[in-house]
């Protein structure tokens, strides 16, 4: 097994370098400059000229690529225009909102999906399946944003349950009050997020034990004599869940990234808020980094999904 | 090989699968009993409801899907009184089933050890280190070289007829009574066959087990039965021993089977078609002789409007009469 991780680990250096000279290029190939906007509308062109050329923005691209990779071995992503601060400060203070938004939202998702999914296919056909295949198309179809809002308006605003903004309530005392008003403010947007994006799991897990349940190596089970309900715990439900095993590592770092989302309707200041805002102020030192953060991620998490297949399904490992 | 312990009796059972909302017969009015150390085969082919029979006698029928009717006599319990938790109690330990297809009927993510093992955990007290001498001294049984070696493997790992002597291995596991084959050796090469056989025929004999061999191949019934039911359409239309069905076979249908077999005698002639298809469920008649339709030159008359078995000697029952009148068209004189 640790073959099969060793190998998936190399095969990711080039991935990272192609990586993160596409990043490099299409940020520079954005219009705009990080100063026309930021700075007295009425300054003199001269002087961003000099801005330009002090921060080393008319250097040749392979130059500016190669500066940003030192300076990128070196824990430096350089500054924030928008901001005057380091980006790996700003972006890892981002990024722990992120993370506490992440988490909870991915286990709630999977703690409501797997008992939907298996609860649906066990009633295959009958109402409480019939029930959970219309939650999760409605729930597919309606724009994630609207949800949001209409989420917002009816728990923050109409029944005030819940903050509609921020991550932690800047009157709250440190330690205790401050985690409590923390996870008071990921409650809702976690708890949408949940239940929204539980529609790959519920369905995949459905039409999995479906098959399952109709396997032949499910009927050697019932002729060995296992009970029913043993036979769904040690036969049915571990090999229905390798398909979701395969994208498990990818969503839990595809949620790392933010969900753009979730975190602009509720403002709350995770990654995906500053990249918006990044992206309206033509902030490239943080966008570049945030896309290679991202792209990283995601190589991460198939890297991840890769190893809990080979971890559950012995068919995949390398011998 | 005459015995008079039978355990298993089989009374005028029916299944009926629902299709669209209404009940149609795969087997109607089975009557067979298996007796200790015999091999009793059953033969037909496709969709003529050998393996319905087969999965009837084990309770593996969705009850929300299908009708059953009639009694199942098994050691004095009526298997189909039982509700799951009693089968539940003759699966796996008096009864074992050994699958047709050995490629999916291990459970892939799991290793050979644990799934025979698993059998012993419903149906014995063994400690953990008694189940695991065991899975090894039954993988020795059933002929697999290196018992330690293939515990611990993954079925993927293993061989079809390796994967076969597995399942071979968790069917007689709890040493059961009766041990059901459906077609075991469809799936494999004719040399693993004839070994997958043996290894049955050692089985039985050390723990003196009723077999019932399921199959369409006549090859494998004239080795090993000890006794022949012949089905057609849902019904049994001649049992007898095997030298009464192989020597002195009486129904059409029996007589057909036995004519499209390759045999050294008639190496240079056409190998002789039945013509025509078993009835779908929804087809099947319900009255009337349901082998008439595939043997069209033989007159209405010599069938009787509600076929029963004749039991013309000693073990040897037909259903129906027009045996007496059948003969091949070809061998009447004129060429089919």
């Amino acid at each position: 097994m640790w073959k099969t991780i060793l190998r998936r680990i190399l095969i990711m250096i080039p991935e990272i370098i192609i990586l993160s000279i596409l990043v490099f290029l299409l940020a520079k190939a954005m219009p705009g400059d990080p100063f026309t906007g930021s700075i007295n509308p009425k300054a003199d062109p001269a002087q961003i000229h000099h801005l330009m050329k002090i921060n080393g923005l008319y250097d040749p691209w392979y130059q500016q690529y190669w500066n940003w990779v030192v300076h990128l071995f070196h824990g430096n992503l350089g500054n924030s225009y928008q901001y005057q601060e380091p980006v790996t400060r700003l972006i890892s203070g981002r990024a722990v909102n992120t993370l506490w938004l992440a988490l909870f939202t991915t286990v709630l998702t999977y703690c409501f999906a797997l008992p939907m999914g298996m609860y649906a296919a066990k009633h295959e056909g009958k109402l409480p399946d019939s029930i959970i295949r219309i939650y999760t198309y409605v729930t597919y179809c309606i724009p994630f944003f609207v949800i949001l809002v209409i989420g917002i308006w009816i728990f923050g605003y109409v029944l005030g349950w819940f903050p509609t903004t921020g991550s932690v309530s800047s009157t709250a005392n440190p330690g205790f009050p401050t985690i409590a008003s923390r996870l008071y403010h990921i409650l809702l947007p976690g708890i949408l997020g949940a239940l929204f994006g539980t529609v790959n799991i519920v369905q995949y897990l459905r039409s999995e034990v479906i098959d399952a349940k109709g396997s032949d190596y499910v009927r050697t089970a019932r002729s060995k004599g296992v009970p029913e309900k043993d036979i769904y715990r040690h036969h049915i439900f571990r090999n229905s869940l390798l398909p979701i095993a395969a994208f498990a590592g990818y969503s839990i770092t595809g949620l790392l990234n933010g969900s753009l989302f979730t975190e602009t309707v509720f403002s709350y200041p995770g990654m995906g808020l500053l990249f918006i805002n990044s992206i309206s102020y033509r902030d490239y030192t943080v966008i570049t980094a945030l896309v290679l953060i991202y792209g990283i991620l995601n190589l991460l998490g198939t890297l991840l999904s890769d190893i809990i297949l080979s971890i559950v399904d012995p068919r995949i490992r390398i011998q | 090989m005459e015995s008079t312990s039978e355990f298993l009796n089989i009374k005028d059972v029916n299944t009926s699968f629902k299709i669209k909302g209404k009940y149609y017969d795969a087997i109607s009015h089975i009557n067979l009993e298996v007796h200790h150390d015999e091999i009793l085969a059953i033969v037909g082919e496709s969709g003529c409801g050998k393996s319905t029979l087969a999965t009837t006698i084990m309770g593996l029928h969705d009850p929300a899907e299908t009708k059953i009717t009639g009694e199942i006599d098994f050691e004095g319990t009526n298997l189909l009184s039982l509700d799951e938790k009693g089968y539940n109690q003759f699966r796996g330990a008096k009864i074992g089933m050994i699958f047709q297809d050995p490629l999916s009927a291990l459970n892939p993510l799991k290793r050979i050890e644990d799934q025979i093992q698993e059998v012993m955990d419903y149906h014995t007290n063994l400690t953990a280190e008694q189940k695991h001498d065991r899975v090894l001294e039954l993988l020795k049984d059933v002929g697999i070289v290196n018992p330690k070696r293939t515990a611990h493997q993954f079925p993927h790992e293993l061989s079809g007829g390796m994967r076969q002597r597995v399942i071979i291995a968790i069917a007689i596991a709890c040493k059961p009574d009766l041990i059901i084959a459906d077609e075991p050796t469809t799936a494999l090469d004719v040399t693993i066959q004839a070994q997958i056989l043996d290894v049955l025929r050692d089985i039985q004999k050390e723990n003196h087990a009723g077999i019932i061999l399921i199959t369409h191949d006549l090859g494998v019934v004239a080795e090993t039965a000890d006794r022949v039911a012949v089905m057609y359409a849902g019904q049994i239309v001649e049992l007898g021993s095997a030298e009464q069905i192989f020597n002195t076979p009486k129904h059409p249908y029996t007589r057909s089977l036995l004519r499209s077999m390759p045999q050294r005698d008639n190496e240079n002639d056409d190998l002789y078609v039945i013509k025509g298809n078993v009835p779908s469920l929804q087809k099947m008649p319900h009255t009337g002789d349901r082998f008439a339709p595939r043997i069209p030159w033989v007159k209405s008359s010599s069938h009787e409007t509600n076929p029963i078995m004749h039991e013309i000697e000693s073990g040897h029952s037909v259903r129906c009469t027009c045996y007496k009148d059948f003969e091949f068209p070809d061998q009447g004189g004129q060429r089919a």
